[in-house]
């Protein structure tokens, strides 16, 4: 199969599965921001999607997305590092036009796998998690997505909301360290997508002389996108925090 | 006739042992012992008698037959019948074949992989014999051949300014001086337009008109647009286009690639008939450092020009003229070793250090116009660096070839430019601090077409200058000066292209070519390419179609085991010297005694000196060099004295050439043979001929033998490029 | 202006294939700053000679910039810190006095040392005797004109083809990729109709024997294209992956 046993083909995973993960970051970008506009548009989205089949189907592809996406990372990662061989340089100097992301996707994809792990405790966990088992992982109904969102990044939430108090369970000080670590993973984010969508595009071929600026302009305005998007989200309610404790 | 000779002189050393075997005999004889005292007189005055005899007997026997073995006719050249433009088709026509199934039962060697050996490589293996194919770097696509800039010509007359097989042909004979041979000219020039043909359909990425057609230059010495070309980078292109086609081949498995081999022997071995024929080579794996040993059917030699004689030329830094001196050895007589083109558009020498110097295309000369000041105190204040090129006003500089070449002007043959330039500076001009240097100015050309479209024809050459020189030549004008280039001279082979040895082929620059005494800008990528695509694969059949009856050879057969004897006894001898010198200070000496006295302006005296002065180099080579490491190891200290071994002796070759050649013509000027205004003056009546150089054994003086060269087709015009 | 400099050079000595190479530290004094880096190796080199130590092994051969032989990894860069020039044009105009300069070997398993500073690149070879061609016998070709190239399709042919095989691209690449390297090929040869014919098995045939012979995976990191001293640019990679992506779906 040429997909695995040709470079070419591995790198065409890489880039298939990646511009099928940056395609479901702008839609999950996009949900996050009615946040700021209606929460209740926010939870009919939560509704739409829930614990539905296709919503299942849908979080199992991502879930495959993803392994196939650190699988063949770390494949690739393994035989370049083997191509290079056992000698290494004993002075590197990055070259002029080669972006430092461009070289350190590996660890910028571990940073980014480990707040995953974080992200899926937080949210998926007590969401979709809960609203399949029925186990009491949340404080919130799982369908009232926004009531907890906006519990874990300011401590804020409305008393009749709360359908298990056991999970109220965060010191006052998390809440903005989450906001904090979110901006940070958001950063590592915009790091890898500046270099893999304009990567994933020359991968298909998609480039030329002409185009190659352009899709190197278009890698950056989609990764900016994406981050602003979720940064917004974040920055609302850390500001939200901060007026509270202001108030 | 060579055999005849050979067979007169056997019979007269035969007489003058056997002489003195008898006269030994006697001496020692017990019985005459006694009686020896009495009898010694005349024993021996019987001797020396018989001796006598036997000496002039042999010496009537010799001399008619080495008296026509002198000569070269055109028979012995092999040039067929018929008029000029019919003589390649005729032969064609009448050669022998091998057929296919016999192919594959023929290996042929080719030594190098340039235009003319990877070409010839590809070509052989296509047609289906077995190619071993040898190089000394370590890929096929680095020889020398891919640093050509300029570009290639053919008389496709695209441009339609009345170019023709004919006028291409009549340019090179009379760039050459009517030093060249006529039929091979005009083979050249007729298989000029096939190698374009071929090169496009290689992929070769050729300039193009918006059209989409072919585009064309002008080049020095034509008064048409001929030359195609691939950017400044028209030799890397067609290498690379014959090394594709080589690739294919070795892919196939039709050639065997040897790469980082270097040939060090051609091994001769005797048909049934007693007459020798080249059979293999001995060759050193650089890498391992062991000699190994190749059979071949036959041996075809591509191995480019010996200019590195000068030590410092445009030449790349392994290019080397051993492979010629192996074949010389053998027998291969060398023709007109004294022919050596100066290129008159090279970077000046920077410094005793210096390495290697760097051409700038001749194209340049198209739009620079090239000067000196006209006063000598301008000149001085330049060499002390008080003054740039750009401060000299217009008036006061002297656009020197403008002003002697009006109808060429800059545009001038090479050896013409040179010459000029070397005139200047040795009148004191020279515009650097060596005074060895004039301007080539792109002031004009700028305000003419503005310096965007200087900076699109000639950008990447004026980039490669400022990284040299770090100096910005749109400000200031270039420096240039002469550099050893190319070498019209080398091995004679006939018009098949094979050497006065049997079995054994040369060419490209290695052979003595189709230029005669000068080469024109964009010709030898031409000849290359001629020799390697689209005559020896014909020819070489002629040869072989003989040899279906010849088994592959063992490489156990005893002159196998001599041949790498010889090789490794010389390079034991190398290893034991070990004294002082290092191998390139010794080359830097024999280079500025080539310069200084074989270079551009030659004379009688300056000869005699250079000859000894080689001589005594050669004596200090081999008594004083030192090679650190060992033999049987990756050794390039190694490699480059095996090579100096063979450069001093073509220096010395070229001297002793360049003495005997008493006229000018192309790239040898002698300075007595100069009309009034120092233009080169032949001597058609006595130098009309290639001389040929027959190696007489290591201590002996080479003998010359003459191939007349008589123009029956083409009027010999004094040339002119002033009108 | 130039001037003479004392420098340092760190050079990587390894005895052959299989010995263990380690950095030797050489001082050189009054080096005219307009040398070219080669000649200061030359230099340094007779220097050994003359102290009847082992002169230092590297690869040259035209010394003006398109045989490709040269090599060396100086200060962190194939071909020195300069742009578009291979390590024979590099002048020592670029150094400054008092200056330590390292110069290693290119470093890819797929360019085993010979010795010293000397790799073997005999894999780039073989990748162009896999399919970097057009298959055409000598004779038998139509004539130069018969097929009109576009010649904005002809200068970009030309890009590629500029292409001087020296490594640099692989010995810049963090993976070891020689992608930059055979794109050029089997793009300038795509962009021609005379090697369009062929296009789609030379790509599958090129790419296969490249990964055969242990060449990493391209990841665009783009230090190829930055480090190649004839600037062959990324979009041939490009092209390639068309080319290829495209090949093997007709297949």
């Amino acid at each position: 199969m040429w997909l695995t046993n040709s470079s070419i083909g591995r790198k065409l995973v890489m880039s298939i599965t990646g511009t099928c993960l940056v395609l479901f970051l702008l839609f999950h970008a996009s949900m996050n921001l009615t946040l700021i506009f209606s929460e209740d548009a926010y939870n009919w989205i939560c509704s739409v999607l829930g614990a539905n089949w296709y919503a299942l189907i849908g979080t199992a592809g991502l879930a495959l997305l993803v392994l196939l996406h650190f699988v063949f990372a770390f494949i690739l990662t393994f035989q370049n590092r083997r191509a290079r061989g056992d000698d290494r340089y004993a002075i590197n100097d990055r070259q002029k036009g080669v972006d430092w992301e461009s070289q350190n996707m590996l660890v910028l994809g571990i940073i980014i796998l480990g707040f995953l792990v974080l992200h899926l405790a937080n949210f998926w966990f007590k969401m979709q998690f809960q609203e399949m088992t029925g186990l009491k992982t949340g404080a919130f109904d799982p369908q009232n997505g926004a009531a907890y969102v906006k519990y874990l990044f300011t401590g804020i939430y409305d008393p009749a909301q709360v359908v298990n108090d056991g999970m109220l369970n965060m010191p006052d000080w998390a809440h903005p360290l989450y906001c904090c670590l979110y901006l940070v993973w958001l950063a590592a984010i915009w790091f890898h997508l500046t270099h893999g969508v304009w990567s994933a595009m020359q991968t298909m071929g998609l480039s030329s002389n002409t185009w190659l600026p352009r899709i190197k302009v278009i890698g950056n305005v989609i990764s900016t996108i994406v981050v602003l998007m979720f940064a917004a989200v974040i920055v609302y309610f850390l500001g939200m925090y901060i007026g509270v404790k202001l108030a | 006739m060579q055999g005849a000779a050979e067979k007169a002189q056997d019979l007269a050393e035969k007489a003058v042992a056997a002489a003195k075997e008898k006269a030994a005999e006697v001496a020692e004889d017990p019985k005459v012992k006694q009686a020896v005292s009495d009898l010694k007189e005349k024993v021996a005055g019987v001797a020396s008698q018989a001796v006598q005899t036997a000496v002039v007997t042999a010496e009537a026997m010799v001399k008619p037959a080495e008296k026509e073995a002198k000569i070269i006719t055109p028979q012995m050249a092999k040039i067929p019948e018929g008029p000029l433009e019919k003589k390649w088709t005729n032969y064609k026509d009448h050669q022998k074949l091998v057929n296919p199934a016999n192919k594959r039962k023929l290996d042929v060697i080719v030594v190098g992989t340039g235009l003319a050996g990877a070409s010839a490589a590809a070509s052989l293996a296509e047609m289906g014999f077995n190619v071993l194919n040898f190089c000394i770097q370590d890929s096929p696509r680095r020889a020398h051949s891919i640093a050509a800039q300029g570009g290639i010509n053919a008389a496709k007359n695209y441009q339609n300014d009345g170019d023709s097989v004919y006028r291409l042909y009549y340019d090179t004979i009379k760039g050459g001086d009517y030093r060249a041979r006529e039929a091979n000219v005009y083979r050249l020039a007729e298989v000029s337009n096939n190698i374009i043909d071929q090169c496009v359909a290689q992929g070769v990425p050729f300039a193009r008109e918006y059209g989409g057609l072919l585009d064309n230059r002008s080049f020095g010495g034509a008064q048409v647009s001929r030359t195609f070309y691939a950017k400044g980078q028209t030799g890397q292109q067609l290498l690379l286009g014959a090394y594709s086609a080589l690739s294919r081949q070795i892919g196939k498995g039709k050639v065997k690639m040897y790469t980082r081999y270097e040939m060090l022997d051609i091994v001769m071995i005797a048909d049934e008939n007693g007459e020798k024929r080249a059979r293999g080579i001995i060759a050193r794996n650089l890498v391992t450092g062991r000699i190994e040993r190749f059979f071949a059917h036959a041996v075809v030699v591509g191995s480019g020009g010996y200019g590195n004689t000068f030590f410092l030329s445009t030449n790349a830094m392994a290019s080397n003229g051993s492979a010629a001196m192996q074949m010389y050895r053998h027998g291969a007589y060398f023709a007109n070793p004294c022919y050596a083109q100066i290129h008159p558009t090279c970077i000046p020498k920077h410094g005793d250090f210096q390495s290697k110097l760097t051409l700038m295309s001749e194209s340049l000369r198209n739009d620079g116009r090239i000067w000196v000041p006209k006063k000598l105190e301008d000149a001085k204040r330049l060499q002390k660096g008080e003054i740039k090129g750009r401060d000299i006003p217009e008036e006061d500089r002297d656009y020197y070839l403008e002003r002697r070449y009006p109808a060429f002007g800059n545009l001038v043959p090479r050896d013409v430019a040179s010459r000029a330039a070397k005139e200047r500076c040795d009148a004191g001009y020279g515009v650097n601090n060596t005074g060895l240097a004039v301007f080539l100015d792109f002031s004009e050309a700028i305000q003419r077409l503005g310096k965007d479209v200087v900076a699109q024809k000639y950008g990447n050459l004026f980039q490669m200058y400022e990284k040299i020189v770090d100096e910005n030549p749109y400000e200031n004008p270039m420096m240039i000066f002469p550099a050893i280039h190319y070498t019209m001279g080398g091995i004679w082979v006939d018009y098949e292209l094979q050497t006065s040895v049997k079995g054994l082929f040369c060419i490209g620059e290695a052979n003595f070519s189709d230029h005669g005494a000068n080469r024109l800008g964009a010709s030898a990528l031409m000849q290359g390419l001629a020799d390697g695509y689209f005559v020896l694969p014909y020819t070489i059949q002629n040869y072989l179609s003989d040899q279906i009856g010849v088994p592959r050879m063992s490489t156990d057969l005893p002159e196998f085991a001599e041949a790498e004897k010889a090789v490794e006894a010389k390079i034991a001898k190398l290893m034991a010297i070990q004294g002082k010198r290092s191998v390139d200070s010794i080359h830097k000496e024999l280079g500025v005694v080539m310069w200084d006295f074989v270079g551009m302006g030659r004379t009688a005296d300056g000869l005699r000196e250079a000859i000894k002065k080689i001589d005594a180099i050669k004596k200090e080579f081999w008594t004083n060099v030192y090679i650190p490491g060992t033999a049987d190891s990756l050794n390039n200290e190694l490699e480059k004295a095996l090579r100096l071994a063979d450069f001093i002796e073509i220096g010395r070759l070229m001297a002793v050439d360049a003495l005997h050649r008493e006229e000018s013509c192309g790239g040898h000027f002698r300075e007595e043979y100069q009309t009034p205004d120092g233009e080169a003056l032949r001597q058609d009546d006595k130098f009309s001929y290639v001389g040929c150089w027959k190696y007489m054994g290591e201590d002996n003086e080479p003998e010359l033998i003459k191939e007349p060269l008589d123009y029956e087709f083409t009027e010999r015009k004094t040339r002119n490029y002033k009108a | 202006m130039d001037k003479n400099i004392n420098i340092k050079v760190r050079v990587w000595r390894q005895a052959g294939p299989k010995a263990q190479g380690h950095f030797e530290t050489y001082e050189l004094h009054d080096i005219f700053q307009g040398a070219s880096f080669l000649e200061m190796m030359d230099i340094l080199n007779e220097k050994l000679i003359a102290e009847h130590k082992d002169p230092i092994a590297f690869d040259h051969d035209c010394r003006e910039g398109i045989c490709g032989m040269c090599s060396l990894y100086v200060n962190g860069h194939p071909h020195g810190p300069d742009q578009e020039i291979t390590t024979c044009q590099l002048h020592m105009r670029r150094f400054h006095d008092g200056e330590t300069i390292t110069v290693e070997p290119w470093r890819s398993r797929a360019f085993p040392v010979i010795k010293d500073l000397m790799v073997d690149r005999g894999a780039y070879d073989k990748i162009m005797q896999a399919g970097g061609f057009v298959s055409v016998n000598t004779g038998g070709v139509p004539d130069a004109n018969a097929i009109p190239i576009p010649k904005p399709k002809a200068d970009e042919a030309m890009d590629a083809a500029s292409c001087i095989g020296c490594g640099a691209c692989a010995a810049a690449c963090k993976n070891g990729s020689a992608m930059l390297f055979v794109a050029a090929k089997v793009s300038q040869l795509a962009l021609l109709p005379q090697g369009r014919i062929e296009a789609k098995q030379r790509a599958k045939a090129m790419v296969a024997k490249m990964d055969e012979l242990g060449f990493g995976n391209c990841t665009n990191t783009g230090a190829c294209a930055a480090e190649c001293p004839k600037s062959v640019s990324l979009a041939h990679i490009a092209r390639l992956n068309r080319e290829f992506i495209g090949a093997k779906f007709s297949d």
